[in-house]
């Protein structure tokens, strides 16, 4: 049953969001959660209990007005690549629940594995997981929305952002048909990419010279897969998670919001490659 | 005469003796016998009552004829279950497919009868059981098995295209799932590679198949996306 397997090189989605462009809407939230059966409580601003894989924080640079400037930042899971795939949650997951592809780049979360220790989300430094505290429940009829191809969660998991896994594997049963392997860039978009009105997110994959992420972020692989474009930064860069979820802006304090930096240090200085 | 005496004596003793002996291996006898009992009980416990009461039945709607089907129609399985045009599978065929030849009665077999009256003339759907539905965290990729890696039908569906009539749809009461997904056998031995459907027998066969092992950075395998949602 042996059958050739020519993957070539291995692709890394990855995202770019323009923290420019970004108007705080919320049409990104929205889409990823009906996109992926993401369930709602009846408070949704009670945050310790909301799920969202796909979350807008409001940056301020702290100055009153007219000085104040305010920026929204759209957090999907970065899909950290740490070093050779050991991101923090992969590390720490004792049910082997959550894996990273050194294929596609993803951090899966496989939630029929998890058992709810909530290991990785001490570990995520992103606040990217989220615990089920209780089955999702729907108001009556609208579960005949839900997607089929995104299996709902249960009571006692965790989860997060799969880059909307499915849409891949969907796109990859279309490239069987057409004789191929290879997932076209244009079919394979995760949701908040397509809602967005402001054409922030662009998705794609970061290895490939011909899709546009890779051309806007131009990741250095000699550099830790830093970016080569000045307005772009990644959140807790110098952590070392290796993330590739890469924003951008053309404010330098928006830059310096995206990590932890010491009164002295240049933003975007790196102290020490870490190993 | 003493020593006979004392002969018999002990002859007598060795008799009563004897009868001690025999009373003792009786009760073993029946100790053993009772734990024979009691362990072909559980056996059948185990093997015989516990899988029907763990397994529930249902019939199909109506009974349906692989066998003639593929050759009445003569391009296969693919002639009904076929790939659309975005490389989902279809599955088991839509009323609007069977009609397209069903719009009349096609023989004079009671099923056919079924067909029609029920479902064809009212319109409605028919509510097949399906016997290889996998749960719902499984995402199952026909395009991926069937172009990509070439596979045949049978290899996991076996020869139900040979079938002529439509076996019971069991299904587990516990779980709802179908019972091909863990296989006739209850002990899970299998002989045929499509007697069960279980996520072993998926993982066993991507080992010896995906050229890739070093895809997940956990197991140092399949990536476990590549067939979970």
């Amino acid at each position: 049953m042996k059958h050739e397997q020519t993957h070539g090189t291995p692709m890394k989605y990855g995202m770019a969001i323009d923290l420019d462009k970004c108007t705080g809407c919320g049409a990104c939230m929205v889409a990823c959660m009906a996109e992926n059966n993401i369930p709602f409580k009846e408070d949704e601003s009670e945050k310790l209990v909301s799920i969202t894989w796909m979350r807008i924080f409001k940056l301020s640079n702290g100055k009153s007005f007219p000085d104040l400037d305010i920026c929204y930042l759209p957090r999907p899971c970065q899909h950290c690549e740490g070093h050779g795939g050991h991101s923090p949650c992969v590390s720490v997951c004792p049910a082997t629940a959550t894996d990273y592809s050194q294929e596609t780049g993803i951090v899966s979360q496989i939630v029929t594995r998890c058992f709810g220790c909530r290991y990785c989300m001490g570990a995520c430094p992103y606040h990217a997981r989220y615990f089920n505290w209780w089955d999702p429940v729907w108001p009556d009829g609208m579960e005949k929305y839900l997607s089929p191809n995104v299996s709902p969660r249960m009571r006692g998991v965790v989860e997060k952002c799969s880059f909307c896994y499915h849409r891949y594997q969907l796109a990859k049963n279309k490239a069987y048909l057409n004789g191929g392997r290879r997932v076209p860039e244009e079919a394979y978009q995760t949701a908040c990419t397509q809602a967005c009105p402001a054409g922030a997110i662009v998705f794609g994959d970061l290895n490939n010279p011909e899709h546009q992420v890779h051309q806007i972020v131009k990741p250095d692989p000699d550099n830790g897969n830093r970016s080569r474009n000045d307005r772009a930064f990644r959140l807790l860069e110098r952590t070392g998670t290796n993330t590739k979820v890469y924003y951008l802006s053309s404010r330098e304090w928006v830059r310096r919001a995206g990590d932890n930096y010491l009164a002295h240090e240049k933003t975007g200085q790196v102290a020490k490659l870490h190993h | 005469m003493s020593t006979l005496d004392e002969k018999a004596q002990a002859g007598m003793d060795d008799h009563a003796a004897h009868g001690g002996d025999g009373k003792a291996s009786g009760a073993g006898g029946f100790i053993i016998l009772f734990f024979i009992i009691g362990f072909a009980a559980s056996m059948v416990l185990g093997w015989v009552i516990f899988p029907k009461l763990l397994y529930s039945q249902k019939q199909q709607p109506l009974n349906f004829n692989h066998a003639l089907h593929v050759e009445e129609v003569g391009e296969g399985c693919q002639a009904c279950h076929y790939f659309r045009e975005d490389g989902s599978f279809s599955g088991i065929p839509k009323l609007a497919q069977c009609t397209e030849c069903h719009e009349e009665p096609m023989g004079d077999t009671e099923d056919e009868a079924i067909f029609v009256e029920q479902y064809v003339t009212k319109d409605r759907e028919v509510p097949w059981l399906s016997y290889s539905r996998q749960p719902d965290c499984v995402f199952f990729s026909h395009a991926a098995h069937v172009i990509g890696a070439k596979m045949d039908c049978v290899v996991c569906h076996g020869h139900i295209g040979e079938s002529e009539v439509s076996r019971p749809y069991e299904y587990n009461r516990l779980t709802g799932y179908s019972r091909d997904i863990w296989g006739k056998n209850i002990a899970g031995f299998k002989r045929n590679s499509w007697d069960r459907m279980k996520m072993d027998d998926c993982a066993a066969c991507h080992k010896e198949a995906d050229a890739i092992h070093d895809v997940s950075v956990q197991t140092q395998r399949g990536h476990c996306y590549v067939c979970h949602k």
